[in-house]
């Protein structure tokens, strides 16, 4: 019955991931990460706003001798927080995909639905580091020494927080159908991640019972993270856990999410 | 190439396809004609496994639905009713996407967007954002993506909808010039009666039901033949001599004489011997799928409303 010129269509098409699909869904977002220039921007002044007013603004009230200025001290909470804001906004572009009919066109192609999460997941992932990795280079300029192998760390680890953020991003967005959804959930969520992840103050600072949130918070073991490289210093200021411990939680919380969300996607139509 | 069996499918108890039993041959143009609502859209999309069931089979292209649905889902091309183009990728990368998802290799992708490019018409906006494209000009790049892949079935879902009747025809001219160009077999669906005439035969749907399934020609002459309009010297002898002679009943109307038979192109040079009064004019005019549709639904209607009112309307 197939006529002459159809492909045979067997052996490809039973497979779990198209590496082919993850590369043009990935080239996509990048493609209009580029061209929206408005989020360029906003992605590269948001921080710096927030480390030379916020930051500047403290610095002066604040006792050189707890370890490091205070401009020095919230450098890695900016990295965290321009990683967080990136990470969990970049998955808007699954709602908006539902919302102008553009998810129709991959959920209708022989890609699995994992495929397309990981697709997600990665070019949400590869725009946050990328975005960290230029505030990075402030750190001359605010009088922090980061070397090579610093920066190359700094890199492995803003990877494992932004998929761990991201992934947690796709998983909330997979059950929002509107792009107004998405802002009223997101910025529930993206606030007190933030304001609970130890990038202004210390968390040993918060109060007992707000303390606890930053235990299950993502970020804060990343921004935490993040001080390990950036404030290698021993004071009130520097990073409050076991680098490694950091490590292990961001990693699970990525993959675990990771999890949910293909079952999510799996499931639903 | 498709094969429906008992088809049930109900959202939240209300049974939006009631049992429809249908198939389609390889090559054939088969449309689904019904107004919205009636469930052509949630049929579609059980085809293309968008959508599970309640009961029944479906298979397209020998793959069962439920049980294969991403080799179901390789082997087709669907238009949505909706547009579903990323308006800010250029043309050409719209459908290099489309590609990549359906696992082409580069080469063949360049050498198919030339391809299907030209054939819509489309070869000098390759490289602009679909953001600054007319209504028909991304019509016509949505269809040229269902086709890139070459599906062995292309689903179409009201492909018009939205569009003046001016880009509405242009994008059938095109659709009918890929499917000589690919010879895919061609599923759509539409409520415009004009757009169902394309078709090699159509399933009439109502309320979930199919109700009528032939081609347009035999559903137009399962009603009331054609209309045949004539004026002569002597109207009154005309009528007579027709009844006599041609053993048909002629009614006078508005000056005239009508005569409602079928095959009318046959009957006309018949006309002509029989009569001896001058002939002034004839007129021919075909029953359209309008007037089909108006006369299959509305009866629908009447005995879903009231079983018994049937024979009250039509009276002694």
């Amino acid at each position: 019955m197939r006529g002459a010129g159809f492909r045979d269509l067997e052996p490809v098409e039973r497979r779990m991931f198209s590496y082919k699909a993850i590369y043009v869904i990935v080239l996509r977002e990048f493609k209009r990460f580029f061209r929206q220039r408005g989020r360029l921007i906003v992605s590269v002044a948001r921080p710096l706003l927030w480390l030379f007013i916020v930051g500047s603004g403290f610095t002066t009230l604040i006792d050189v001798t707890a370890g490091a200025h205070y401009i020095q001290f919230i450098l890695p909470g900016i990295v965290g927080m321009t990683i967080l804001f990136s990470s969990i906004f970049s998955t808007i572009s699954v709602v908006w995909d539902r919302e102008f009919g553009f998810l129709r066109e991959m959920l209708v192609s022989p890609v699995s639905r994992v495929t397309i999460v990981l697709g997600k997941l990665i070019s949400g992932t590869a725009l946050s580091v990328f975005q960290g990795t230029i505030l990075l280079f402030i750190a001359p300029f605010i009088g922090l020494d980061v070397g090579v192998g610093d920066f190359l760390t700094m890199i492995v680890l803003m990877f494992i927080v932004a998929l761990s953020i991201t992934s947690l991003g796709l998983f909330v967005a997979s059950f929002l159908t509107s792009l107004e959804g998405f802002n009223v959930i997101m910025n529930f969520i993206v606030l007190p991640m933030f304001f609970l992840s130890g990038a202004l103050y210390p968390i040993e600072a918060l109060p007992g019972p707000i303390r606890a949130f930053s235990f299950i918070n993502p970020l804060a073991y990343g921004v935490d993270s993040f001080k390990h490289i950036l404030l290698p210093g021993q004071g009130r200021l520097a990073a409050e856990l076991p680098l490694t411990f950091d490590i292990i939680f961001v990693s699970l919380f990525a993959v675990a999410m990771t999890v949910l969300t293909g079952l999510v996607f799996e499931k639903k139509k | 190439m498709i094969e429906v069996q008992d088809l049930v499918k109900s959202y939240n108890g209300l049974e939006a396809v009631r049992g429809v039993t249908f198939h389609v041959n390889e090559g054939e143009t088969f449309g689904f004609l019904g107004p919205n609502g009636a469930g052509k859209t949630t049929t579609i999309n059980i085809l293309c496994t968008l959508l599970g069931f309640n009961s029944g089979t479906v298979s397209v292209n020998g793959y069962d639905c439920r049980k294969n649905p991403r080799m179901v889902r390789s082997s087709i091309g669907l238009v949505f009713q909706e547009i579903t183009l990323d308006n800010q990728l250029t043309a050409y990368e719209n459908l290099k996407f489309h590609c990549y998802m359906y696992n082409m290799d580069r080469k063949t992708s360049e050498k198919r967007i030339d391809e299907i490019l030209e054939v819509v018409d489309l070869k000098d906006r390759r490289a602009d954002l679909v953001k600054e494209f007319s209504g028909g000009m991304k019509r016509r790049l949505e269809v040229a993506r269902g086709l890139l892949h070459r599906p062995r079935v292309l689903f179409l879902d009201e492909p018009t909808l939205g569009l003046d009747p001016q880009t509405r025809s242009h994008v059938w001219e095109f659709i009918g010039k890929l499917k000589k160009a690919e010879g895919n077999t061609v599923f759509m669906t539409t409520h415009y009666m004009d757009e169902a005439e394309v078709c090699d035969r159509i399933a009439i749907i109502d309320n979930g039901r199919i109700i009528a399934l032939a081609s347009p020609e035999e559903l137009k002459m399962s009603i009331h033949g054609d209309t045949i309009y004539i004026k002569t010297a002597d109207d009154e002898r005309a009528a007579f001599e027709i009844e006599e002679k041609l053993g048909i009943k002629a009614r006078r109307l508005d000056g005239g004489l009508v005569v409602i038979t079928e095959k009318g192109e046959r009957f006309i040079p018949r006309l002509f011997g029989a009569l001896s009064p001058g002939i002034i004019s004839v007129s021919l005019k075909r029953p359209s799928l309008e007037d089909v549709f108006i006369h299959l639904t509305g009866r629908e209607i009447r005995e879903d409303l009231n079983p018994g009112a049937r024979g009250r309307l039509q009276g002694p």
